[in-house]
């Protein structure tokens, strides 16, 4: 209700100062007859912004300081001789109940004089302070608003100044980019710090059990990385095991073989699979896959869990077959014809010249796709909460289960959020590791397809 | 010997066309299987593609039929009582009559409805049919004595009154109805009682139960002491709420962040770096988005837990990368000659900017976009980690509700006890998934031929 | 050998009857093509184009750019098998052989006609690697002296030997321009063809290697049947015995070099030594 009429105002406010600013604009030219040097729409958006820039600054004021002075106030209503008696959460939920009668919504039990009371002034307060604000902002859009207007001449520059002002909301919104990184790494830093004064950042990296106590209490339990590592790098493989051969021969096939037409139909096909949300390859892994390689290790004799690396690593390299062979077939695809020509010019059959001219002149964009798809799989999160069977052993079959960095980030993380103990923030212990190691390979990825386009550019 | 092509050029010349000769087979045959090899690569891709979808079809086809019991039921007065409905002209007050009203309906609350539930039950069975009343409860879905209350409660005058209801039969029912569970087990592993079974087979026999159309997977929320009547609404409208939050934001940031930095960032060590800081972004793993949303929203801004709102910014700043990537390429891709023109008339960068260039761009924005959401849409890690993995049972009113997501509500089901009947339910959940994702991709697609022809 | 002599004139088609009758050169035809069309998809590029090629001289094909000289050449080892929604009609025949007969196999017809392209484009590979890569594929060698031998003649042919001995191992992409393309000249002639095509092999040369590629043309035509496109008016005086003038996708004039030069039949052949057709 108050954001809708805030809103609302705002949007008034708005109106009403382009309006005026579009229309003095508008005389200017046909009282003076002078070269006006802006256009009208510019010397609205010029009051616009003068009205706008003042009414916003109070009202974010409002928004950041308004809890805290309600807050003192609602204290400041509790009489003395109970505010005294009530420890912090008796405090808390005397607010609380304060806040639930000013807002009408009634509490339960039995209401105290002195609640009804703080209650209801309150209330007014909460109103006052809500006019109070409105009020003062739309008198402040107002005084821009006629300042802005007072300056609107021929020679005003308004053009320049909304371009300045169109410019810094620009450049905000790419610091956008910048903040997320800054959050992220802040975040990640400052809670997996936390971490570590509880576990020993050497027992963490080079520890080979991974056994955390989730029920709390003085013994923490042990963190070590090395199982998560093993299995999330098992995993992997055999995801690269699967995704390189067949998205690099996919790739292959459609730039150099398939017709046009064939290619047109089978490249979205095969990209529908990049589309898949990863929720839906766990499913299949899990349902599918896992039973069908279980039973199919049964019958030749072989032990293979249902929820095993294997089910989880053949299902994202299932996963990543498209992503091996879109950025292969654009990488392919750089190489120039002339080298292709120069070998079918000395009578090199295609294959030939696609083993032994084309691949070795891609090989390093394909070592940087090949890289960018590690990190992917790397970072894969739901295949592997649901595949991978969660058993944070170190082992060396792929036929069982294990458990991955990101399973273990999901498992220690989603509980409760109050980031207190080792238990939860080992969370981003495990997603610092996770970032440093994916953004390494994603630069390096980066950096190498880089030089190679520029090679041949 | 090498072949001496400085003596004798006829000789040298047919000595050699003998030598390729002789390797030609063995390199054509090299030729087909390499090619074989291709083909076989694309036919393993699309076999995943197919045979994913056929597996997710065939699993979530038959939890688009749900069992529906037929069943008459008497609002007998032995059971509801004959306490009168509070009538407004009775008291003094609104306070006074709402709270007579909401005793009234607290009253009828407590009141044994399954004994109405079963009447109509073994009013539907065969005559003298045998089974106990706990085993007879078992064959209804748990919701159907709500659905009954508040049908007396939305219409006291019921009272002694014999209607036709159609309610839910329980999962378990459905299990054994559709053969989700083997029928061949002994009775120590199957979930209902052997007269149970045998009351359910009558009553397909005899029509009380028959199957219809799942709408319930649409139109209700999650359940779980009623899994039969779990639907996605709930789940439906927190990923919408989202998904609001997400175009929202992300696209016009997204967009400026790309004017900016490809039509007014200075060259600069800052413009690189922030370039870089893009590409990274782009393939940073969602689940440190995820991570970001937890410490951040969470733990220092106190957003609420489990809320779209905070999904929604997580899932912007994920999605922020990609139309800041998109766009950049599109504004890259308007011919130099355009903006020339446009400086050439007069105009200032920032009017050449938006007036000319952006607008040449826009079907590429917008299918960038919608791919965007679309892989926004599935994303279920990050939501985990902001809380949105508890179980909600509500449609959220506004952003700042707790919420569940589709693809959040399929991690919840498919890890549901009763596996027979989820199973299902999942990969039908998958395909209502899927089906949107197709739908905003095949719009896209639609949208950019369309717009691209008209410019 | 010397019974197919004169042939040339006979067999000489579309050209005016008032040209000069006598050919420099009296030499054996090597390649004949008769009513050779090609189409890009809907689009004609070449309208039956009937030529004659000696043996052991350098005929080359001069015209304005998109006159359908370079796709001619590229029939004649069938390069144009390579694009897509390309058709090609008519006969070539090599030594009386249809190179397009459905039993013939393309990768031997290429290993016996060479071609070097437009732009120098060694292998991403060593020097010596780019040389024997043909002779490894085909077979021509049968041990690692062989194939010594055969890289290191090749290199002589092309006349880069001395430049390149010590750094055989090398890239070859790290060679100069000039260089590049004379490897590429040797990377042809290792795999020891009949005829080398050559589709503007100096048009991304500076002066100075141009003229060594043109004086390296002349040597080779002591072995080679050479054919040669260019845009260059002077080079195909310099370097060629034979001109044939294409225009727009025919082929309007063809002849002794000097007849084309000096005397040409054709109105648009004139207008174009003249320079009035860009």
């Amino acid at each position: 209700m108050n954001a809708l009429v805030v809103a609302g105002v705002l949007i008034v406010l708005l109106g009403i100062s382009y309006q005026t600013g579009w229309s003095k604009s508008r005389n200017l030219v046909t009282a003076d007859g002078v070269k006006v040097h802006s256009r009208p729409q510019y010397h609205g958006s010029f009051t616009a912004i003068w009205a706008m820039i003042p009414a916003l600054v109070i009202l974010l004021l409002w928004a950041w300081l308004g809890g805290g002075i309600t807050h003192n106030y609602t204290v400041s209503q509790i009489p003395q001789d109970i505010l005294v008696s009530l420890d912090q959460a008796g405090l808390n939920g005397a607010i609380i109940r304060i806040n639930a009668l000013a807002s009408g919504y009634g509490v339960a039990g039995e209401i105290a004089p002195w609640e009804q009371a703080a209650g209801d002034a309150v209330r007014s307060f909460n109103f006052l302070a809500f006019a109070g604000t409105l009020i003062l902002a739309i008198v402040a859009g107002g005084a821009g608003l006629i300042y802005a207007r007072s300056r609107i001449t021929a020679r005003l520059r308004a053009r320049n100044t909304v371009e300045r002002v169109v410019n810094v909301l620009l450049l905000a919104c790419s610091a956008v980019a910048i903040l997320t990184t800054v959050g992220i790494v802040a975040s990640l830093v400052t809670e997996a710090y936390k971490f570590f004064t509880f576990i020993n950042p050497l027992d963490f990296f080079f520890g080979t059990v991974w056994a955390p106590n989730n029920a709390g209490g003085d013994n923490h339990g042990s963190y070590g990385l090395l199982p998560l590592l093993s299995g999330t790098l098992m995993i992997t493989a055999i995801a690269m095991i699967v995704a390189v051969p067949v998205g690099l021969l996919s790739a292959i096939y459609l730039s150099q073989y398939a017709p046009k037409s064939f290619r047109s139909v089978a490249k979205p096909l095969i990209e529908i699979l990049a589309g898949i949300p990863t929720i839906v390859f766990g499913f299949f892994a899990l349902v599918t896959v896992g039973p069908f390689l279980r039973d199919f290790g049964n019958a030749i004799g072989l032990q293979i869990s249902a929820t095993s690396a294997l089910t989880a690593g053949i299902v994202m390299g299932i996963m990543i077959i498209p992503f091996v062979s879109s950025l292969s077939d654009d990488i392919l695809n750089q190489v120039p014809r002339t080298l292709r020509d120069g070998a079918y010019g000395l009578g090199a059959t295609q294959s030939e010249t696609i083993r032994n001219v084309l691949l070795p002149a891609a090989l390093p964009g394909i070592v940087g796709a090949f890289l960018l798809a590690v990190s992917r799989a790397i970072g894969e999160t739901m295949i592997v909460v649901l595949a991978a069977g969660n058993a944070p052993i170190l082992r060396g079959s792929p036929f069982e289960p294990v458990s991955t960095i990101t399973v273990s980030i999901v498992n220690q993380l989603t509980g409760d959020t109050d980031f207190t103990g080792p238990q939860s923030l080992v969370g981003f212990a495990l997603g610092l590791t996770l970032f440093v190691v994916t953004l390494c390979l994603n630069i390096f990825a980066l950096y190498i397809v880089r030089r190679f386009r520029e090679q041949y550019e | 010997m090498a072949i001496d092509i400085q003596t004798s050029p006829e000789k040298a010349s047919s000595d050699r066309t003998a030598l390729i000769r002789a390797g030609l087979r063995r390199r054509h045959l090299n030729e087909q299987i390499f090619r074989g090899l291709g083909i076989a690569a694309i036919v393993i891709a699309l076999g995943f593609v197919a045979l994913l979808f056929v597996d997710v079809f065939r699993k979530g086809i038959p939890a688009f039929v749900q069992s529906n019991l037929h069943l008459s039921v008497t609002f007998d007065e032995a059971v509801i009582g004959s306490d009168p409905v509070p009538v407004r002209g009775d008291f003094v007050s609104d306070a006074e009559y709402t709270a007579a009203n909401l005793k009234w309906q607290r009253d009828l609350a407590m009141l044994n409805w399954n004994k109405i539930v079963e009447a109509s039950l073994r009013k539907a069975a065969p005559e003298g049919f045998e089974i106990d009343s706990k085993q007879i409860q078992t064959i209804p879905e748990t919701n159907a004595r709500h659905q009954i209350r508040e049908m007396f409660v939305a219409n006291p005058s019921l009272l002694g009154q014999t209607v036709d209801v159609d309610v839910l039969a329980s999962a378990n029912a459905a299990n054994w109805i559709k053969g989700n569970i083997d029928r061949s087990l002994g009775d120590g592993q199957q979930q209902l009682s052997p007269p149970a079974r045998q009351l359910i087979d009558t009553f397909v026999d005899n029509g009380t139960i028959s199957n219809g159309f799942a709408w319930t997977i649409f139109t209700n929320v999650d359940s779980r002491a009623a899994p039969a009547s779990a639907g996605l609404l709930g789940a439906f409208v927190g990923t919408l709420w989202m998904m609001l939050i997400v175009v929202l934001l992300a696209v016009p940031i997204g967009v400026a962040a790309a004017i900016y930095l490809e039509e007014f960032a200075p060259k600069s060590r800052i413009t690189d770096l922030i370039e870089v800081n893009i590409n990274n972004l782009a393939a940073v793993p969602s689940i440190v988005f995820g991570l970001l949303g937890a410490a951040v929203f969470i733990n220092w801004f106190h957003l609420p837990i489990s809320a779209p709102i905070v999904g929604g910014l997580v899932l912007t700043l994920m999605t922020l990368p990609t139309i800041i990537i998109a766009t950049r390429g599109a504004l890259m891709g308007v011919s130099p000659s355009l903006r020339q023109a446009a400086l050439g008339m007069g105009a200032s960068k920032t009017q050449m900017v938006f007036h000319h260039v952006l607008p040449t761009t826009f079907p590429s924005i917008l299918t960038a976009t919608i791919l965007g959401v679309a892989h926004a849409l599935g994303e279920t890690a990050p939501l985990l980690l902001i809380g949105m993995k508890a179980f909600v049972a509500s449609v959220p009113a506004t952003p700042f509700d707790q919420a569940a997501a589709l693809p959040v509500q399929i991690y919840l089901w498919q890890g549901n006890e009763n596996r027979n009947f989820f199973e299902p339910r999942t990969a039908a959940a998958i395909m209502v998934l899927l089906a949107v994702m197709i739908l905003l991709n095949g719009v896209a697609i639609y949208l950019r031929s369309r717009l691209e022809k008209r410019a | 050998m010397d019974m197919l002599a004169g042939k040339v004139k006979k067999t000489s088609l579309n050209v005016d009857s008032t040209m000069n009758p006598i050919d420099v050169l009296e030499r054996p035809i090597r390649l004949t093509a008769r009513d050779v069309t090609v189409h890009y998809g809907a689009k004609q590029a070449l309208h039956g184009i009937s030529i004659d090629i000696p043996d052991r001289a350098v005929t080359a094909f001069i015209g304005p750019s998109g006159c359908g000289k370079s796709t001619f050449l590229r029939c004649i080892n069938r390069m144009n098998d390579t694009i897509e929604g390309a058709k090609v009609g008519g006969t070539i025949k090599l030594d009386g052989e249809d190179i397009y007969a459905p039993a013939l196999d393309v990768v031997e017809l290429r290993a016996r006609i060479g071609m070097v392209f437009q732009k120098p484009n060694p292998f991403p590979k060593s020097i010596y690697d780019n040389v024997a890569y043909g002779p490894r594929i085909h077979g021509l060698a049968r041990n690692k002296a062989d194939l010594d031998e055969i890289v290191v003649s090749s290199l002589r042919k092309a006349g880069l030997f001395e430049e390149v001995k010590d750094r055989l191992q090398e890239p070859g992409t790290g060679l100069s321009g000039g260089q590049q393309q004379r490897l590429c000249i040797a990377r042809a002639i290792a795999v020891g063809p009949e005829v080398i095509l050559m589709d503007e092999p100096c048009s991304a040369l500076d002066p100075i290697a141009t003229a060594v590629i043109e004086e390296l043309i002349d040597e080779l035509r002591e072995n080679y049947t050479i054919v040669i496109v260019t845009h260059s008016m002077q080079q195909a005086a310099r370097v060629s015995q034979r001109t044939a003038f294409f225009h727009l996708g025919n082929l309007i004039e063809q002849g002794p070099t000097e007849d084309i030069f000096t005397n040409p039949v054709n109105k648009q052949t004139q207008d174009y030594i003249m320079g009035r057709i860009g």
